[in-house]
């Protein structure tokens, strides 16, 4: 313990520190918790757009929500898309950030165009990518007809048909989260002793053995930041799907963000478009868990 | 370390170049692809018969003259500059203190009220966005931009005091006592001796909060429907596209010209960015 750094007069230092600390959490309280309550409250309510009517109708949004084929196929997709995406980016990366750890020439330009996509806005990327994906002139199209792998005539609607178009959303968020995974596997990386490894190498460890033994669960808490802000990113994102199929065809790549999106601003029904965005909350309260137990971990050590 | 046959480790160096130009194609790809768009000439652009990887018939300027002169891009740009600007200095002027009065809080709870804070950043807009539609609604900034000036500092303070917050544990408190010693008050002290000291820590969140306005989406497509009152994140996006027309070359050469500024300023950055996001895993 030491004692209140104001010498003199304890009492200023305490109405200091909160005075100079409550702007923040006044601005929390009220654009983050009021909001977040009121999406609670709204989920139970029948509010909608252009309507002073409010009631509580119980769980009546919950209920029909659940009901609506949509709703099914939303949640199925963003646990699957989040899924998918995440196993991707955890391999793709970690092989990425093994390439870059060694200094090369150019390393830094090389950095800067790996981490473009994470970057760059995310609507713009995507629109980038909503032109390579045209159903008419695809680059991609035009290089498998130039192989010869599809017939002219009959070209693959990449965001026309269903299970392409899963395919592409998931590319896209692939493409975006690699490299922010891979800067944050790279400082891990950096910080990892290089003694540890090499005395076993010494000792006479083979490269599976001292990849699975011991690089690997040294890199274990990076892994799990890396994976957490992954599912987050994914999970509740609404630029890529909104921008890329707004959820077509046929609500195949519809995911929980985008279609409270629908339901919620464009359909004007707010209240079960607030009952849909709830559902993100069990996975949100999971990540902060998780995150909370590596703070304390690193805390610890 | 082993010997290793000649032939291996060429086949090493191979790998290695492989795996680099592999992704560092993959991931730049679009960019490249977009520079490409927006100086071809249509004709060249639809025709599906073209080598796309080819300039056919030769580059134009035309899609960029008819960004800049017939569409509201920089229109666009200047709202997003406004309310970023509006934004960084809101962040700076709630998020400084705060993370100096946490930083010098003693005992675990400035911790762990740190780390409450910096769980608030990963409450993502689209779980709040309809409640705010309706707030935002009631405060009568529908359609304005001063919607997104109230709204995105609830995304920037929370990381940019979390970031701060490690700045300022860094800095030694025998420099502020001393100060006091010198007759400065606690808050004359943090204004004259921590605040000059720490401008790369708050350089930092200037570019964190600045960078985050120009990528959010989700607000700025709820808030505002006029086409001039939007960011550029949704006006080239949505307002580019005429009914179902996609002018494919403005839409690349805009993708482009915002998106390059903004990954070089928050590339040089990065390493500040991403020792706040592995918080302390990382040592």
């Amino acid at each position: 313990m030491r004692p209140a750094a104001a010498p003199g007069d304890p009492g200023q230092g305490r109405f200091l520190g909160v005075a100079m600390f409550a702007p923040a959490v006044l601005y929390i309280l009220l654009l983050i918790a009021v909001p977040f309550g009121l999406a609670v409250l709204y989920a139970f309510s029948d509010a909608r757009i252009g309507s002073t009517s409010f009631h509580l109708v119980g769980l009546e949004n919950f209920r029909s929500i659940l009901q609506s084929p949509s709703f099914r196929k939303a949640l199925r997709n963003s646990i699957v898309f989040t899924l998918v995406a995440q196993a991707i980016v955890i391999v793709c990366s970690n092989i990425l950030s093994i390439a870059l750890e060694k200094p090369f020439r150019g390393r830094g330009f090389v950095r800067f165009l790996i981490l473009l996509p994470w970057v760059a806005p995310v609507s713009l990327g995507t629109i980038g990518w909503k032109w390579i994906l045209d159903s008419i002139y695809s680059v991609i199209t035009w290089v498998l007809v130039a192989l010869h792998l599809v017939k002219p005539f009959n070209t693959p609607m990449w965001l026309g048909e269903p299970h392409l178009a899963m395919a592409s959303v998931i590319l896209v968020h692939c493409w975006r989260l690699i490299p922010f995974s891979t800067v944050i596997m790279l400082a891990g990386r950096s910080a990892i002793s290089k003694e540890i490894p090499e005395a076993a190498a010494i000792d006479g460890a083979g490269f599976w053995r001292t990849t699975f033994q011991i690089n690997l669960p040294m890199m274990t808490p990076i892994l799990s930041v890396a994976v957490l802000f992954g599912i987050i990113f994914t999970f509740t994102d609404m630029t890529v799907v909104y921008i890329l199929t707004a959820g077509g065809p046929y609500d195949s790549t519809q995911t929980l963000p985008s279609l409270a999106f629908a339901t919620g601003i464009a359909g004007s029904d707010l209240a079960a478009g607030a009952a849909i965005s709830l559902f993100l909350v069990p996975v949100l309260v999971l990540v902060a868990y998780g995150m909370l137990r590596l703070a304390h971990r690193a805390e610890v050590v | 370390m082993s010997v290793r046959a000649p032939g291996r480790r060429v086949a090493g160096r191979l790998l290695h170049v492989g795996v680099l130009v592999f992704f560092t194609g993959a991931l730049a790809f679009p960019f490249f692809w977009m520079l490409i768009a927006a100086f071809k000439q249509n004709i060249d652009l639809y025709t599906v018969e073209n080598n796309p990887f080819k300039f056919n018939l030769p580059p134009t300027f035309e899609h960029v003259r008819f960004l800049f002169t017939q569409t509201r891009f920089l229109r666009w740009l200047g709202n997003t500059a406004l309310v970023g600007g509006i934004v960084v200095a809101i962040t700076l002027l709630v998020a400084v203190p705060a993370a100096y009065s946490l930083a010098r809080l003693t005992g675990r709870w400035g911790e762990r009220l740190g780390i409450a804070i910096f769980l608030t950043y990963l409450i993502p807009p689209t779980l709040l966005f309809i409640p705010l539609s309706r707030v935002v609604g009631l405060l009568g900034l529908q359609d304005s931009i001063f919607s997104l000036v109230l709204v995105y500092p609830s995304m920037t303070i929370p990381f940019s005091i979390w970031l701060l917050m490690g700045f300022f544990k860094s800095i030694p408190r025998e420099l502020e006592d001393a100060a006091m010693v010198d007759g400065l008050t606690r808050f004359g002290a943090f204004l004259r001796m921590v605040v000059p000291i720490s401008v790369s820590g708050i350089l930092t969140v200037v570019i964190f909060s600045f960078t985050l306005v120009t990528q959010e989406f989700v607000y700025a497509l709820t808030f505002i429907s006029p086409e001039a009152n939007q960011m550029i994140g949704v006006g080239v996006p949505i307002f580019l596209v005429r009914g179902d027309v996609y002018y494919w070359g403005s839409l690349m050469a805009a993708c482009l010209v915002a998106s390059l500024p903004i990954g070089i300023l928050y590339n040089l950055f990065l390493d500040r960015f991403i020792a706040g996001f592995t918080f302390g895993s990382v040592k």
